[in-house]
């Protein structure tokens, strides 16, 4: 894969390699964060200095269906020994998708200084980089958060049922069937938590792994980004866009290849997505 | 935990239910309730961890006389991002036996839950497993799997039992 600055990128210091990262592990700047899908396998050995945050205990409210507030952000930035000047580099599996959704997440507080390891855990575990199952301790900061801002990158029911009235781009980043419903209806097949197969009217079939090449989970150069959302699909860099799949987590992807690799303007991820969507009273769907 | 810990806290748990009679809830095996009461005796987030951690490492994959690479569409568990397979043999005894692949090398919940699966249900008879229930995957994982993790998870649950009925006289 060629290197990240060359591949085209509006923002290219988003994301760094996996080279990158072996070379600032103790670089007292950058903060390196795990997160996962799988809460098993941070235990089972990460990059050395590297620190868990998992998406259900750590980012999520522990009542409501809602990110944590800004005290528990400030909690949590604190206990992993981040100031507002600290790089936090995410990492994780699946392709980056919690690493993604964490990444958003840390927007919705303003934390700027964010970047991606190219890549993901997969590919740092496959050049045979060195790991540990030593849990680190950083000394406690006094972390200090903006108010969480939902209007910028967050959209809700309301947002896409304006979108719905206004015939503006939303994109569903889930798999084929998915989108079409099929695999709602299999039967003995677990289901989507959701008692509605289909997807939002109007919404463009994306899915999130076009973006990435297979073979080790880094991006795609920007021509062949351009490709896929610009000229097959018609999204404009200026377009009002919302992205969403099942809970947020693969969106956050999409969110990243549209808003930070791409520079389009006006992306939000719908976060509620399919479970709230497929659930939802009254709205209307398409197969 | 090492084996011997483990060992001594199965041994542990098998002891209380004779002396102390705790009830078997739900559908599960012998084994299968005596490994959740174990589960149980570890509230702590860390060393559940670590305890689930310890069954992923005795992981063990389908040997090559039952089924080799690429393996088949049929023996795959739907919808189980960590690529799970399951094959299911019935025994001279006519219990069954399991065997488990896991391609992706990240799905280290999928080979704990493999590893589980076998030591407790392997041996036993099809009419035993067949209901299991699938809320065994909140007991072992805790109440906060993702929905993505938990869909994969009980989808083993799922075909396993669903193994078990095929096999039922």
């Amino acid at each position: 894969m060629s290197e990240i600055k060359e591949r085209g990128y509006a923002n290219s210091s988003v994301l760094v390699s996996t080279e990158w990262v072996s070379k600032h592990l103790k670089d007292p700047g950058i903060r390196i964060i795990e997160s996962n899908e799988d809460q098993l396998l941070y235990s089972t050995g990460h990059i050395p200095g590297a620190v868990h945050v998992d998406w259900t205990n750590d980012l999520n409210d522990q009542v409501r269906r809602d990110y944590l507030g800004k005290k528990e952000f400030e909690g949590l930035m604190s206990r992993i020994g981040v100031t507002p000047e600290t790089t936090v580099i995410f990492y994780g599996d699946k392709n980056n998708w919690w690493a993604c959704y964490a990444y958003w997440i840390f927007q919705l507080f303003g934390h700027k200084n964010a970047k991606l390891m190219d890549g993901g855990r997969l590919k740092w575990e496959k050049e045979g980089k060195e790991m540990t199952r030593e849990i680190p301790s950083y000394i406690q900061t006094n972390y200090k958060a903006l108010e969480r801002d939902d209007k910028k990158i967050r959209a809700f029911r309301k947002d896409v049922l304006k979108h719905i009235d206004n015939n503006l781009p939303l994109v569903d980043v889930r798999s084929p069937d998915e989108y079409s419903g099929k695999r709602l209806h299999m039967p003995e097949y677990p289901n989507e938590g959701a008692l509605r197969g289909g997807h939002i009217p109007g919404a463009s079939n994306i899915p999130w792994a076009r973006a990435i090449n297979p073979e080790d989970g880094t991006f795609k150069t920007a021509d062949e980004l351009k490709s896929i959302y610009a000229k097959e699909n018609k999204l404009k860099p200026e377009d009002n866009i919302i992205a969403y799949c099942r809970i947020g987590e693969r969106s956050s992807h999409t969110w990243f290849v549209l808003k930070k690799l791409l520079g389009y303007k006006k992306v939000r991820n719908y976060d509620g997505s399919w479970t709230e969507w497929g659930n939802l009273v009254g709205v209307p769907i398409e197969k | 935990m090492t084996e011997a810990g483990l060992n001594g806290a199965t041994l542990l748990v098998s002891r209380l239910k004779n002396d102390f009679g705790f009830v078997n809830m739900g559908n599960y095996t012998e084994k299968l309730s005596d490994l959740l009461e174990l589960l149980s005796m570890f509230p702590d987030e860390h060393n559940r961890i670590e305890l689930l951690i310890n069954y992923a490492d005795k992981f063990e994959e389908v040997p090559p006389e039952i089924a080799k690479r690429p393996f088949p569409e049929e023996n795959k568990v739907p919808f189980c991002e960590s690529g799970a397979y399951i094959w299911t043999k019935k025994q001279p005894d006519n219990t069954l036996k399991f065997y488990f692949a896991v391609e992706n090398p990240q799905g280290i919940s999928a080979k704990a839950l493999a590893a589980i699966l076998d030591m407790t249900l392997s041996g036993e008879k099809p009419e035993k497993i067949m209901n299991i229930d699938d809320d065994i995957v909140y007991k072992i994982f805790g109440q906060s799997l993702s929905m993505g993790k938990n869909m994969g998870l009980t989808g083993i649950v799922q075909m396993i039992r669903r193994n078990a009925r095929k096999f039922l006289n």
